[in-house]
Formats: structure tokens, sequence, C-alpha cells
């Protein structure tokens, strides 16, 4: 079997004793690109969140794991060193660690100890990646996200996707604010990556980044659920016809986990 | 313990000392006078920092040789950290406890009329010079009780002297190596930049006595005249059980410069002022300091910039790193006084708690006199970010690599200011050792 596998059963995930998922069910495998969509406030971005471990959030019942190991018990950073990788929506601004910096030293922590990438061919590697994504060569030089643009921080998560290779990767808006060209170059990035050992998680609300990135599976969340999957022909329907049949035929009135107490 | 208001140090052991030390006259009478004053004088009172109890009282003063050394390869591998050994310094000064142990200085320096040397041989060899900056201009022989004693019982410093219109492109600098864990250093630095000139001035500062107890009482005097530009590193590390009293001043006339990189890594108790009066018309000055505290140390910072002339600018940056239960107050000072048009004062403090018995206080002060002015002040006192961390881990990096990126991240804007690059490199080694 190529790949990692990556699988969420009966999800059920709190925010400050509020429950936002309540039994999401859903597997990744490596070559697999997914789309999650869904209107606002329907649980999307906590579901990438809870899988990356993000402190806010509590598991209050169901399982993930990758390749059959517990990722609930992994710290954030085993997580990662696991193969998982989440581009974020809002990426924090460190102020004073350079790009670069930073860059070097998550690639050795998952390479480990004695095992580090030389100076030059870090540099090279990350030249590349910089061209491809075209991005300004001082990026690296720039300390980590201080001061981007909501573009630039895009495009910062994309080469970080790119210079450390994980096994899946879930991209939780990476569309968001972002002009159609910049949308391009992301969906280049994310294109090359492309292979049978790469799984991926891409959540969005627009389709228009599905006209650039095609998944193989569509799935949609309301009310803290996947309510409905499919293939790239599902994105299309919603293209079209908004997620208002979706909400007729399941009888739902309101879709987000707001107000479904 | 108390400050013993009896002072450990008479009349007949300052003027045999400074015999002995083949002083002028003029500085023998300057002693003497300073032990008188010393008597009357009050200890300084550091805002918010009681340090009445601190050891200021038990130490030897006895001047202590230490051993000269052929090379740098001769020191002991703590110090071998100081220096980038395929590029030692031309220029460089080691004291060891109170003599010098090591000193070059360019053949090309030396023709232009430079002096770099210890401060006993300044006295001997060039007193008038000396006695022309002593304790005048920069600090007063009876700005408090310590200055006084400082100017009674110095056993120990440099003097270093630029000439009109000479540039000085390879930094000059200065070890201060305490190897006697009980010796005190009163240790006196003089820098002048004469008109025009340009200088680079280092100095590490480092002891070892973690148990044997003593005090370090250190004036330094940085003047700049018209037009000279200074820039001033230091790295502070001496050992948990020497209580410090640093007092580092400067004087800057029309459109000279005087900026300051200090990194501030003592272990034991410490209150250091940071003072720069900014005499003439487009003078300049930035006051970057670093400080870590751990373990129970107190510290004190003050940086303070006095904008007298018109046009001038005056920047202060300081950041702080507090774990344990260490204590620390950083004042940061922008005054600008009546006449001062045109000034502009600028104070930033910040201070990064790791521990939740540490304690922080940051506390920029802006006083001005004059209409005509732009000012501003920021300041905050706060804990690792833990959304920074989840996204630096999110990348592999296991917490204590995130954590040290971000403390690294935070003392950046002042680690970059420093001068030298092997200096540079030494106090993010020290930095390193603090925090962990």
């Amino acid at each position: 079997m190529a790949g990692s596998v990556l699988e969420i059963k009966n999800l059920h995930v709190e925010i400050e004793g509020k429950e936002i998922l309540k039994g999401v069910d859903l597997t990744i495998k490596g070559g697999e690109f997914h789309a999650i969509m869904g209107p606002n406030g329907t649980g999307k971005s906590t579901l990438a969140s809870a899988i990356m471990g993000h402190p806010s959030y509590e598991i209050t019942d169901g399982t993930i794991t990758l390749d059959g190991e517990d990722v609930l018990e992994m710290e954030v950073d085993e997580r990662a060193r696991a193969g998982l990788f989440l581009a974020m929506q809002y990426p924090s601004e460190i102020s004073g660690v350079t790009t670069s910096d930073f860059l070097r030293s998550a690639i050795n922590a998952r390479r480990g100890e004695g095992n580090e990438v030389s100076l030059m061919k870090f540099i090279k590697g990350l030249d590349e990646d910089l061209d491809y994504l075209e991005i300004d060569k001082n990026m690296a030089t720039r300390y980590l996200n201080e001061g981007f643009s909501g573009g630039e921080k895009k495009r910062n998560e994309i080469l970080q996707l790119m210079q450390l290779k994980p096994e899946i990767a879930i991209l939780d808006e990476i569309d968001s604010g972002l002009d159609i060209d910049a949308l391009k170059v992301v969906s280049k990035g994310i294109n090359k990556m492309r292979n049978e050992n790469f799984g991926c998680l891409i959540i969005t609300h627009y389709q228009r980044l599905l006209n650039y990135i095609t998944p193989d599976y569509v799935h949609v969340m309301m009310r803290g659920r996947v309510v409905k999957s499919g293939g790239p022909e599902l994105a299309k329907r919603l293209e079209a016809e908004g997620y208002d049949w979706i909400k007729e035929e399941l009888g739902i009135e309101d879709e987000t986990v707001e107000q479904n107490a | 313990m108390t400050v013993e208001t009896k002072l450990p140090y008479n009349k007949e052991y300052i003027e045999q000392f400074s015999t002995s030390r083949n002083e002028p006259e003029w500085m023998k009478t300057l002693r003497l006078q300073a032990l008188e004053q010393a008597e009357e004088l009050e200890m300084p009172k550091p805002d918010k920092t009681k340090i009445t109890r601190w050891n200021f009282s038990n130490f030897k003063h006895e001047y202590t040789e230490g051993k000269s050394i052929e090379s740098i390869k001769d020191l002991p591998e703590i110090l071998q950290d100081y220096f980038d050994q395929e590029n030692v310094p031309q220029n460089l000064l080691i004291q060891r406890n109170h003599s010098v142990a090591y000193a070059t200085l360019s053949d090309d320096l030396k023709d232009k009329g430079v002096i770099f040397t210890d401060i006993f041989t300044a006295l001997k060899e060039h007193s008038d010079l000396v006695e022309k900056y002593f304790m005048k201009e920069a600090v007063s022989i009876d700005q408090n009780k310590l200055t006084a004693l400082h100017a009674a019982l110095l056993n120990s410093g440099a003097f270093i002297y630029v000439p009109k219109n000479v540039e000085i492109e390879d930094p000059l600098q200065v070890v201060f190596w305490q190897e006697n864990p009980e010796t005190a250093l009163f240790n006196h630095v003089i820098v002048v930049a004469d008109e025009n000139s340009k200088v680079t001035f280092v100095e590490n500062y480092i002891s070892n006595n973690d148990d044997q107890e003593t005090v370090a009482n250190i004036v330094e005097e940085v003047i700049a005249h018209d037009g000279a530009k200074i820039s001033f590193g230091a790295v502070d590390n001496l050992a948990a059980g020497t209580t410090s009293y640093v007092n580092r001043r400067g004087v800057a006339y029309n459109d000279a410069t005087i900026d300051w990189a200090l990194g501030q890594m003592n272990d034991g108790n410490t209150v250091s002022e940071n003072i720069t009066h900014l005499i003439g018309n487009g003078a300049t000055s930035k006051a970057n300091a670093v400080s870590v505290g751990r373990g129970k140390q107190i510290q004190n910072f003050t940086a303070n910039i006095v904008q007298h002339g018109k046009a001038t600018d005056g920047f202060i940056l300081q950041r702080g790193v507090m774990k344990d239960s260490a204590t620390t107050i950083f004042n940061a000072i922008g005054k600008i006084e009546h006449g001062g048009t045109k000034a502009n004062s600028e104070q930033e403090s910040r201070v990064l708690m790791l521990s939740p018995k540490a304690r922080g206080d940051a506390n920029p002060i802006l006083l001005i006199e004059e209409d005509d002015v732009t000012a501003g002040h920021a300041a905050s006192v706060g804990r690792v970010d833990p959304i920074q961390m989840y996204y630096l881990m999110s990348r592999g990096l296991a917490k204590e690599d995130a954590e040290r990126l971000v403390i690294h991240g935070f003392l950046a804007p002042v680690v970059n200011e420093l001068p030298i690059e092997s200096v540079k490199k030494q106090l993010t080694q020290v930095i390193e050792r603090k925090v962990y």
C-alpha cells in the first residue's frame, strides 16, 4: 500500500464547553485529494485544528489514527513528525526568527539528530521552491510571517508544505484572501505535491479553488458532521446550485453548529 | 546581611594603595577626598528595588595580579568562546584580576595616536588626559555613596582615547576576567572619541564565583566630542556571588553619536544604570539592552537619555526574559530638557515571563520640558504566546526548541545590534546557558 492512512472516526470536539463536531467520520489515504466544503460555521476549521492538536479544542469522543497510531495521544510536534501538516488559516507571526532559520529547524526536527540536511542542499531546495511559488527571495531572510500580507502568508504556508513534504496535509482555507493570480500559484504548488504517497484534505467554502486542484472526493459539512460525500461532480453542483438543495434533502433548516443545541 | 555604615578601608590604606600603584598626586588626593565624601553620601535608590540588604561591603580589595599569557590559546575554554579563533581581534586587552594578561594594538593605530591601555598605565603615561575626563563630565564622584567609593577604591580598568579625525574600522575589545573569586572589581573605563573620530568598543565581564561573595563596582564614562561616533557593546557575565553596581554614562556633543548594545547577563544581584546626555545639537543615541534573569536574582536596569541639544534623537530598547523566581525592573526614561526643540525621544521595554514565580516590571517614562518635540513609548510584560508555540510545534519542533526560537527571536532586535560577530555569538551562547 502506498502512502499513509489518516482515519477519523466518530470525532466529537468541544471548545469552551460547546460541542462543535458531533461525530465526523473520514478516511484519507496517500494519493487521494479530499475537499471539505460547507458554509461558514459548520465545523470545517475545527476539524483541521482538532487533527493537528490546537490547544483550545477538546476531543470528547472518537478516534484519529495515522497508520494505526493514535494521533490523539501525540503532542502537536509528534503529530508533525509522524507526517501530518496543517496549512493554517491564520499563521502566527514570529518576530526575530527568519523564515529560512525556522524552516531548517523544522526540516531537521523531522529528519532527526545526526541526519540533518546540509546547508548547501537546504539553500538549493529552498531557492527552487521559492522560484516555483514566485516568492521574492528576500522572504527567506524576513522574520516568519511578520508584516507579511495575507497573500504572502498563504504562499509561505505552501512553501513550508513543499519543504517539509508531509504524508498527509490539511489545508485550512488556503484560498481565502487570495487574488486569482496568487490562487493559481498556490494551486500550482499544491498540485506539485501530488503523488501516490501524499494525501491532502482541502478545506474551503469556495468552489473556485477546485477549478485549479481537482479533488478525488468532495464532502459537505453541516452541523458538525459530514452530511454528504461524492466525487468532483458534487463540487460542480454546489457551485451551480448552492447548498440549499442539500439542506432540503436532509431536512436541515439551520446548517451551522451555533444554533443547533 | 546589612550594609555596614563604617567603610571597610580607611585613609591610610588608600594612601598606601595609591603609592604602591605609582599614581600621580592628583589621583591620590582625589581618592582621599572621595573617601571622605563616601562617608557622608547615601546609597543609590533605584526605583522599585530595595538594595539595603545587598552585599556591598563583603569583599577583598587588595590589588591582585593575574598570570599573563602568550596567546589567547592559553586561556581556559570558557574564555576561548569569546573569540573567533580564525580571526583574533587585532586590538585586544585582557585584564586578569587587576593586571594586564594580554594586550595588542595595531601599529597603524599606535601611529595615529590611539591610546588603548589599562587604567594604571594611563594614569602614569597620560596623566593629564585621564585627569581631564576622570569623573568630571560623565559620572560625578558625589552622585552617591557607591560612586564615591568607586573613586576611592578603584583597582582596575581601561582607558581609550581616539584622536581627532581618526576613524577606526577594527573594533577595540577588552575582557575583564575576574579570576579570583573573592577579589572585588572597582573597574573604571573611559572611552573618549575626539572630534570627528569613530570607534567601536566592546567589553566583556567574566567571573566564576558562584559561591564566594564579592562586589563589582563599575563606572564607565563614554565621551563623544563634536561629530564623533562611538559604538559601544558589552556583555556582562559576572557569576552569582558577585553583587554588581554598574554605572555607564555617555556624553555626546554636537552631531555626535553614542550607540549602546548591552547584554546584561550577570547572575548575581545587579543595579545597572545607563545614562546618556545629548548635550550638543543633532546628537543621537540608541540604548539597546537585553537581560535574562534566573534563580533568585534581583536586578534593576535603568536606561535614560537626557536630551539637552536641539534636534537630538534618543531611542531606548530594552528586552528581558525572566525565569525561576528572578525579579527585574526595567526603567526606560526619555527626558527632553528646556531648549531641546525638534528632539525625538522613543522608549520601548518588553519583558517575557517564563515562570509564574518570576517578577518583571517595565516602566517607560517621558519627561518633557519643551513643546516642539516628538516622543513615544511602549511597554509590555507577557508570557510566551501558546498560539505561537502551537504554530511552531505544528511544524515538528519540540516544545523546548519552539520556546528557544521564540526567546531568541524576542531578544534578536538587541542581540543583532552588537558590533562584533564573535561577541554576538557569545552573547547568544550566554543567553542559551541562562535560559536552559
